[in-house]
């Protein structure tokens, strides 16, 4: 089957081509309680997920739609097709791989990355996960690292004890729909002890238009261990919608560590509407890096909750609004038990007509005295076109409590470009590189191959229409 | 022809009538070294950025001739390469951007397009050297080449990183504008010497300031006094001991007719 529709070529997007689709199954557009069940019936799952899914539809339906954040009325959620298994099965080798979506991933630089610097791979095309590996020396020590789905019939019992438990579907209208319809995603298991040295990562690929994709990660994080888990995504361009619904829950144990970073670079065709939340217990930390460059709208705001005496939270929020896109991102935080700490730094860039607004919530319990929180953040905008907000709420019941938070708003003066011309590097290479010092605090945070990437990115984003 | 010839240059602030140059005639080649004094406000800043491609000034006559092109046709990154340099009088900070990195990028973005078209990016143990000999010169302590640009650098630093990024860039023609305030008398001393190494038979320097303490170590060949927009007055070096003795007000008086 042929795709109908051309792609739009948006310029300096890279990832805006598209396969031939040849689906094992897609179910048709829309939404009910029959698609529901269709998707379960494939999947080959226990009665309870069903019930669980059902349940959450109907949630689903009764939540209005959001009435703040970015504007979501371009959504047709009757428009919109909701499983498309694209293989027969979830190869453990690129070899098994059909060689179309083989190729497009190779395009991606996920095999090589693989072969590279990375623990494990799992790389979702649509619906499905179709490959996935972990190296053999992490498998011996008892990690566990595959898709959600086969999570679910390989490890029930662990996976029903902590699943939508951080977040339940009713969380809000778009947890609701992903719980009604998930599919894939990452699970993670990690031991007591445990270190995982290299990251994991995670590959989300849209191809057909009109996808919606809503995979579902939860990754447990046992005492004492340790896991940076790293997302990348990408989308063709085209003339229509397509929706990415995610819910990502995270438990760290007393004492674990878990790093989540995110390169979401989605065409601008996708709204990205995602739910994150981490649960952090005694001397636990957890760390969200989410850098936002592409889609038309995202809103998303990762949450910690500092369950635990001394756990730390931190979130690193870099947000790149182009033309047309919205980015509502920021960052959530729960200080819940005495002594615990967090830091949200958030960095956001808004150009050509684009916005991009700082979304915050910091808690602070009256459980939680002796806590320490620092907000920072900041934007740049780079045109008079473009705009910016901030929106921080803080909420502080403890007493005894050191709470920081700063805001700036810059813009990307002409005279300091021309300072970095008179030294010879172009207009595009000159806002290039001061947007790039602006990031550097966050992408030195990051392992140098996606820092390297990030700011190729965000040179891409700043070419071709400087001025 | 002079390398650098400025023929009746008019220039007014960007979008306005407001006038600041008001016809300036110059002309400076590679081995020599001129010094334009004035009071503040005068222009002297004015001339060095209309020079360097500022966006916020209109030039409205004239000309400026570069190595027999025509320099106000080119943005300020190809008068860059072309190998002008300015040394501004207040840098601008870049934050998260370390002065080795950036200055890498410059000393490449220079290395651009060579005869062959190619880039020709410089070996980082190469570039490593030059950059670890430049500072010893100018006496910077080397851990400082890990710090952000300018950022949150005293005035006397960033007038010293200044000068560091003119000897890596190694231009044809320097403007250093107001290069001595802002630096103590040792600092002075150090830049100044910095300075007459780098300038030699294949550079040459317009060095604006008020004062003549710079000019006690950069002995220039020419001195020009500017007031108002205009060059009022050129001599030899003693004109600047002169102005030094007797002041602007003095200097300009009566020489309005045989100024321009
Ligand atoms: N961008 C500008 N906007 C407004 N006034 C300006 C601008 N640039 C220069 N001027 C004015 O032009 C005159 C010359 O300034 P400048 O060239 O900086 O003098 P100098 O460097 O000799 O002290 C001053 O009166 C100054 O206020
Ligand atoms: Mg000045």
């Amino acid at each position: 089957m042929a795709s109908e529709t051309a792609a739009v070529d948006l310029g300096e997007y890279k990832w805006g081509f598209h396969d031939e689709e040849n689906p094992v199954i897609k179910i048709e557009r829309g939404l009910n309680e029959d698609v529901i069940r269709q998707i379960s019936a494939h999947k080959g799952e226990p009665q309870w997920m069903l019930d669980f899914r059902l349940d959450a539809y109907e949630v689903f339906l009764s939540k209005p739609m959001p009435n703040w954040g970015a504007d979501l009325s371009g959504i047709d959620f009757d428009n919109i097709f909701y499983y498309l298994k694209p293989t027969e099965h979830n190869s453990r080798s690129w070899d098994d791989v059909p060689e179309t979506i083989k190729n497009t991933f190779e395009r991606l630089g996920i095999p090589e990355a693989e072969r590279k610097f990375l623990a494990g791979v799992g790389a979702q095309y649509e619906s499905e996960v179709i490959y996935h590996s972990l190296k053999k020396e992490l498998e011996d020590l008892g990690i566990l690292f595959l898709d959600t789905g086969q999570a679910l019939l390989e490890h029930e019992d662990l996976f029903r004890e902590h699943f939508a438990s951080i977040i339940p579907s009713a969380d809000n209208k778009f947890s609701a729909l992903n719980s009604a319809v998930w599919s894939g995603g990452s699970f993670i298991y990690v031991p007591p002890g445990v270190r995982v040295e290299q990251p994991l990562q995670a590959y989300f690929r849209i191809n057909a238009e009109n996808m919606g994709q809503f995979e579902r990660t939860l990754i447990i994080v046992d005492e004492g261990a340790y896991v940076h888990y790293v997302e990348g995504c990408t989308a063709p361009t085209y003339s229509s919608d397509s929706l990415h619904s995610a819910v990502v829950e995270i438990l760290v144990k007393k004492g674990g560590r878990c790093r989540y970073t995110t390169i979401q670079n989605w065409s601008n065709n996708v709204y990205n509407l995602v739910t994150k939340r981490a649960v952090a217990e005694e001397d636990a930390t957890m760390e969200w890096v989410d850098g936002n460059l592409g889609s038309k709208v995202t809103m998303k705001y990762p949450a910690v909750i500092l369950k635990g005496e001394r756990a730390h939270g931190e979130i690193l929020s870099i947000a790149f609004a182009g033309e047309g896109q919205h980015q509502d991102a920021g960052g959530k935080v729960t200080h819940v038990a005495p002594n615990t700490t967090s830091v949200i730094t958030s960095k956001s860039i808004s150009k050509d007509g684009g916005r991009s607004s700082y979304r915050g919530l910091l808690r602070v319990n009256k459980t939680a005295e002796g806590s320490k929180s620092k907000v920072v953040c900041d934007a740049l905008i780079i045109d008079p076109q473009s705009r910016t907000d901030t929106y921080p709420y803080i909420n502080i019941m403890a007493d005894q409590v050191d709470i920081g938070h700063e805001a700036t708003v810059s813009k990307l003066g002409a005279e300091h470009i021309y300072y970095l011309m008179s030294r010879g590097l172009s207009e595009a290479e000159a806002s290039a590189l001061i947007v790039a010092g602006f990031v550097e605090p966050i992408t030195k945070e990051l392992p140098l191959e996606y820092a390297v990437e990030l700011n190729r990115l965000i040179q891409l984003q700043m070419e071709g229409s400087v001025g | 022809m002079p390398d650098l010839v400025i023929r009746n240059l008019h220039a007014n602030i960007a979008d306005s009538d407001t006038e600041i140059l008001k016809g300036i005639d110059l002309e400076l080649s590679k081995g020599e070294i001129h010094a334009i004094m004035g009071p503040n406000g005068s222009g002297k800043s004015t001339l060095s950025h209309v020079l360097m491609g500022h966006p916020g000034y209109d030039v409205t006559a004239g000309e400026v001739l570069f190595e027999g092109q025509n320099l106000l046709d080119l943005g300020a990154d190809e008068r860059s390469r072309a190998g002008l340099f300015l040394s501004f009088q207040y840098p601008f900070a870049v934050p998260g951007v370390t002065v080795a990195n950036f200055i890498r990028m410059a000393v490449n973005a220079h290395r651009k397009g060579g005869p062959d078209g190619t880039d020709d990016p410089i070996r980082i143990p190469a570039y490593r050297k030059q950059l670890m000999e430049a500072m010893e010169l100018l006496e910077i302590d080397k851990s400082m080449a890990s710090r952000s640009l300018n950022d949150g650098f005293s005035g006397g630093e960033k007038k010293r990183f200044e000068i560091l990024q003119m000897a890596m860039l190694k231009p044809k023609i320097a403007i250093l504008d107001e290069t001595d305030s802002g630096l103590d008398i040792d600092a002075l001393r150090i830049v100044s010497e910095g300075i007459n190494r780098l300038i030699g038979p294949d550079m040459g320097a317009l060095i604006i300031t008020h004062y003549q303490r710079i000019l006690d170590y950069v002995t220039p060949d020419h001195v020009h006094i500017l007031m108002d927009g205009r060059i009022v007055r050129s001599g030899g070096a003693e004109l600047a001991h002169e102005l030094e003795a007797s002041g602007y007000a003095n200097i300009s008086q009566g020489v309005s007719s045989d100024g321009v």
